[in-house]
């Protein structure tokens, strides 16, 4: 029954994520900006830059908008085109260390995710989803043109709408990963002009693309939801949030001395403020200060937060107040290492993934779920989205939990087409205690056409990110309280009870090698299995064509030329 | 001169004493057989039972089972033991593309899943029994040859011994243990095609009808089947094959009747089983259009991994219709020994189905004894014997240079598999040479002279 409730538990969340929302505010539009910067105990540093773009309007009802302020038109207009719910793209450099860096603010697979709801008076949500991704492909300059049916799948419990309004029916749900997708400038370009400051001015100023891409994760996202405008949800309001997530590593560029400042991070330094954004925040997380590090200048604003299950204590600097800048009307924080890192809290749940096996056969994919709180279970939804090229044998599937056996309480299984629809499998599985869940499945590799290799066959072929999403027991009282202005970073996920708090991580992406043919052979393949049916063809047309007969000795050629004279003359042929 | 049967029974005033005898002799074999064969038989299936429980038990298995020469999507246990898995998720096994069994066999199959191996195993020894025909048919056309052809015909010996080779042949052939340890239900569906040439041998032609669209039903090409069953029971019952006779008529309708009607109910049983028709393009649709390309022994599977995207469904069409395309000239041709008929287009079949295993070569494998009287004709079974021999042993060696040591590629493996069947299509080939070569020195004499006396050489024309 303990899992029951759990399940419920986690079912109900889901249910009524709805009902919460960010806080209201007053003004028609609406843009906040943000930066967190977060020194993480391996000695890395993690900023994340969230802008948040408020816009009251109500497609849901169905009105024609033509009129923009804030909010970036060409997202608007496709909002409006393909009746778009709820939308959700993320690009990520690098894969996120959850055992060194803890859990992001904002969770993301390697390569490129794309999720959307669509309203439910879309009728053909297929085509919708086809062009929806062909527009985004163009607006963000990114191969999403490559999602089709082979890698898109409605998942029946991963992924609920995280804005108001209560559709769950899946089918108005599409999600896509394209594990390969390299993120660069390209990308991030087009991603700063939907901002309302551009990278004019405002923390955009510091995202200058060789510093970003030259870091350990790089991670820029986009979410549209709707949200409530006001208090009493009476009507709803377009948000659209616009986050940015890096890792740097400041082992390899700060040349060994162990201190840094926007200046060393970005190259630049905050001289103002968007002056569109109503607030312009930098957080430095300081919950482990004085032992571990210095920061200067120092801010006499100090602000809590629980996040993630965790009480944090933050330096506010605000750039819409004109002191912070100073004598020098510029902000460089500046933070500088006092004692060695220390051992992390290890993360409460955590996700692995690895291809085991060999040879070009057959394999098997494992997938180690670990469950680090001391005493309390909890559920996960694991969703896995297999290629169809790796078969899987849904009939293999192993869950074991400290040895034993665990049975999935919930199994939605969904198995590929060949060249049309991936595997699909989602999983609700009660992780015991300190333990570890391993998850296995054998799968069969499938020798492909020639022309469906990518152009370098040997290098492999990507398989998503398994995605982990749970209800994790939190460490303090969490934050429900949703009248009260909280920082951006702690109010993504909608929070419902004081002892949970919404999780979902992401596995490592697998590269699987297939079989390959040899590419150059295709003009020889035909001609040699051609003549092999020829020969077939050719024995039995021989032998049901012609008879036994005695054989004549041939005549002579001298005879056969004498006859032929004879023929013309008109006299009898010699025999 | 259509029935030589008939013209034998016509001439009882036949001066050949010898061959009445002979045809007394083979009539009494049943009960010679059940009195000095048994002993042999039975040590012979207790041999053939021990090593397959053996190696049912032994890590060979496993290896076995993995095998692409002797499972194929089609046929393999684990996608049989997935489809019931799909099942009990109470997902169809037609919604993926992992299970292409028939639905009746599925459901067959959910009842017997745990005694799967002793299913199989009992399959190998059925089709044994039922391949025990062909000892009452030579004897009985003795009479019509020339005396000097008398070394041709069998002795009611040797007769007797074919039932006891035939079930040698295919018991301790190594195709067939690999393909029952494997639980490959190609097993089974040889199992059908057996009871179907029992009951056509046996005459009974309701029989003969069902088992055919039941094999039909399983895989589509034993449909190439229906001409040597028919025009078997049309020389059991002398009815000459002849256009203008209404007898003619009547039984082939009364046949194409009963094969049709068995047909439709199997079909209409699957689809009320799981009320779906999404069996038909996942079984019939997968072996037409052969979208997996595993490689096994045949010939599609790199061809079209290889083939230009543009002619993939003119060369399907062109690889597929090859199967069958051989039917009606071969019917023609033999259309006075059915069962020589029945043995070209099963091994026609196995070798260029679009996904063969090793289970399908031991079935047509299984007659060739019933013809050792054709040995003297054959011009190179030895040559094809040491290439079918060399080749199935270069099968796992090559397959594992390529997918495991990755020191060959693909070609390795491909090119074993061309001349694996270059060396089928001969054997098969020399054998209906031979055939023909028999028949022909049957009505002919066996020592041809010219017409200057001197000895003649026989040559194709």
């Amino acid at each position: 029954t303990a899992i029951c409730q759990s399940i419920t538990q986690l079912m109900m969340w889901y249910a009524n994520n709805a009902k919460y929302f960010p806080p209201p505010s007053t003004a028609k539009d609406q843009f906040q900006e943000e930066l967190v910067i977060k020194p993480l105990h391996s000695g890395d540093i993690y900023a994340s830059f969230q802008f948040r773009t408020q816009w009251d309007t109500d497609f849901l009802l169905g009105s024609k908008v033509s009129h923009y302020r804030l909010f970036p038109k060409s997202l608007g207009q496709v909002i409006s085109k393909f009746s778009v719910r709820e939308l959700h793209i993320s690009f990520t450099q690098g894969y996120w260390r959850t055992m060194q860096w803890g859990q992001p603010f904002l969770p993301s697979p390697p390569g490129a995710e794309l999720w959307v709801w669509f309203q439910d008076t879309v009728t053909d949500v297929d085509l919708a989803w086809k062009e929806l991704t062909n527009v985004l492909s163009g607006i963000f300059c990114a191969s999403l043109n490559f999602i089709d049916s082979t890698n898109t799948v409605q998942p029946s419990a991963s992924f609920k709408p995280l804005g108001v309004g209560n559709v769950t029916d899946q089918r108005f749900l599409r999600y896509a990963v394209l594990p390969r997708e390299i993120v660069c400038t390209e990308n991030l370009t087009p991603w700063k002009k939907l901002l309302p400051c551009g990278s004019k001015a405002g923390l955009a100023v510091l995202m200058k693309s060789e510093k970003l891409f030259h870091s350990s994760f790089h991670s820029q996202a986009l979410h549209i939801r709707p949200v409530c405008k006001d208090w009493q949800c009476k009507s709803t309001s377009w948000e659209l949030r616009q986050t940015l997530n890096v890792v740097f590593d400041l082992h390899t560029s700060g040349q060994g001395k162990r201190e840094w400042s926007l200046f060393k991070m970005f190259s630049r330094t905050l001289t103002e403020a968007c002056p569109l954004a109503s607030s312009s925040k930098v957080y430095v997380d300081i919950t482990d200060n004085p032992q571990l590090f210095e920061l200067s200048p120092a801010t006499p604003l100090v602000s809590q937060a629980v996040v993630l299950g965790d009480g944090r204590t933050y330096s506010v600097y605000d750039l819409t107040d004109h002191a912070t800048f100073g004598q020098t009307h510029s902000l460089n924080v500046l933070l500088r290492w006092r004692a060695a890192e220390r051992e992390m809290l290890r993360p409460l749940l955590h996700g692995e993934r690895y291809v085991a096996g060999y040879g070009l056969q057959t394999g098997e994919i494992h997938t180690l779920v670990y469950n680090n709180h001391p005493y309390r279970a909890f559920p996960v939804l694991l969703l896995d989205t297999v290629p169809w090229y790796l078969r899987l044998y849904i009939h293999t599937l192993t869950v074991t939990s400290k040895g034993r056996d665990n049975k999935p309480s919930y199994i939605h299984y969904q198995p590929s087409k060949d060249r049309l629809q991936p595997h699909l499998l989602e999983m609700l599985i009660q992780l015991p205690p300190n333990s570890v869940t391993e998850v296995t499945v054998q799968f069969e590799r499938a020798l492909l056409k020639w022309t469906e290799y990518t152009p370098d066959p040997n290098h492999g072929f990507y398989v998503g990110s398994s995605v982990i999403s749970a209800l994790v027991p939190s460490v303090v009282a969490m934050d429900t309280n949703n009248t009260q202005e909280r920082p951006l970073f702690s109010s993504f996920f909608p929070c419902k009870e004081e002892s949970t708090y919404f999780m979902r991580i992401y596995t490592e992406p697998l590269l699987v090698n297939l079989p390959t043919p040899d590419f150059s052979m295709p003009y020889n393949v035909i001609c040699l299995t051609c003549t092999v049916v020829a020969v077939g063809y050719g024995s039995l047309y021989n032998l049901l064509t012609r008879t036994f007969q005695v054989e004549e000795p041939s005549q002579g050629l001298a005879k056969r030329l004498a006859n032929i004279i004879r023929r013309l003359r008109g006299v009898p042929l010699l025999t | 001169k259509f029935s030589h049967l008939k013209s034998y029974f016509e001439s009882t005033d036949s001066p050949e004493h010898f061959l009445q005898n002979t045809k007394y002799n083979a009539g009494d074999a049943d009960v010679f057989l059940s009195t000095k064969m048994a002993a042999p038989l039975t040590l012979l299936f207790i041999v053939a039972i021990t090593i397959r429980a053996v190696l049912f038990r032994s890590s060979l298995a496993d290896l076995i089972t993995e095998r692409v020469e002797v499972v194929s999507p089609l046929n393999a246990w684990k996608r049989v033991v997935e489809g019931l898995a799909l099942l009990d998720l109470g997902v169809s096994p037609y919604a993926g593309d992992v299970f292409h069994e028939t639905p009746l066999m599925i459901y067959f199959f959910h009842f017997v899943i745990d005694y799967a191996e002793i299913v199989f195993m009992v399959s190998a020894v059925c089709i044994v029994f039922l391949l025990q025909f062909r000892k009452q048919k030579y004897a009985l056309e003795g009479d019509r040859y020339p005396l000097d052809c008398l070394e041709l015909i069998r002795t009611p010996r040797e007769m007797l011994y074919i039932p006891l080779k035939v079930a040698m042949f295919y018991l301790l052939n190594p195709f067939t243990i690999l393909s029952c340890v494997a639980k490959s239900t190609c097993g089974l569906n040889n199992a059908v095609i057996a009871l179907f040439i029992l009951s056509t041998i046996k005459g009974s032609a309701l029989m003969s009808a069902i088992f055919l669209a039941l094999a039909t039903y399983q895989s589509i090409y034993p449909l190439t089947l229906f001409a040597p069953a028919l025009l078997y029971l049309l020389q059991r019952l002398y009815i000459p094959v002849n256009w203008r006779r209404p007898s003619f008529w009547l039984f082939t309708t009364q046949y194409v009747f009963m094969y049709l009607g068995s047909l439709a109910v199997m079909v209409c049983l699957s689809f009320f089983l799981l009320n779906s028709w999404d069996f038909l393009t996942s079984v019939y649709g997968f072996i037409l259009s052969v979208p997996d390309l595993t490689p096994n022994i045949g010939l599609f599977w790199y061809f079209f991994a290889e083939m230009f995207e543009h002619f993939r469904l003119f060369f399907i069409c062109v690889f597929q219709i090859n199967v069958f395309f051989y039917t009606i000239p071969l019917s023609i041709k033999l259309k006075e020994h059915p069962v020589f008929l029945i043995f070209m287009q099963i091994a026609i079949i196995s070798i260029f189905k679009s996904y063969p295993t090793v289970g399908d070569i031991a079935l047509y494998m299984a007659f060739l004894p019933a013809w050792n009287h054709l040995y003297r004709f054959l011009r190179n079974i030895f040559l094809v014997s040491v290439v079918l021999l060399a080749c199935s042993a270069l099968f796992p060696v090559l397959w594992h240079l390529w997918i495991y040591a990755g020191s060959a590629n693909s070609n390795f493996y491909y090119a074993i598999t061309l001349l694996f069947n270059v060396a089928q299509i001969l054997l098969v080939s020399d054998y209906f040479y031979a055939y023909l070569r028999r028949e022909h020195h049957l009505t002919h004499g066996l020592y041809l002279k010219r017409k200057d006396g001197s000895e003649a050489t026989l040559v194709l024309k």
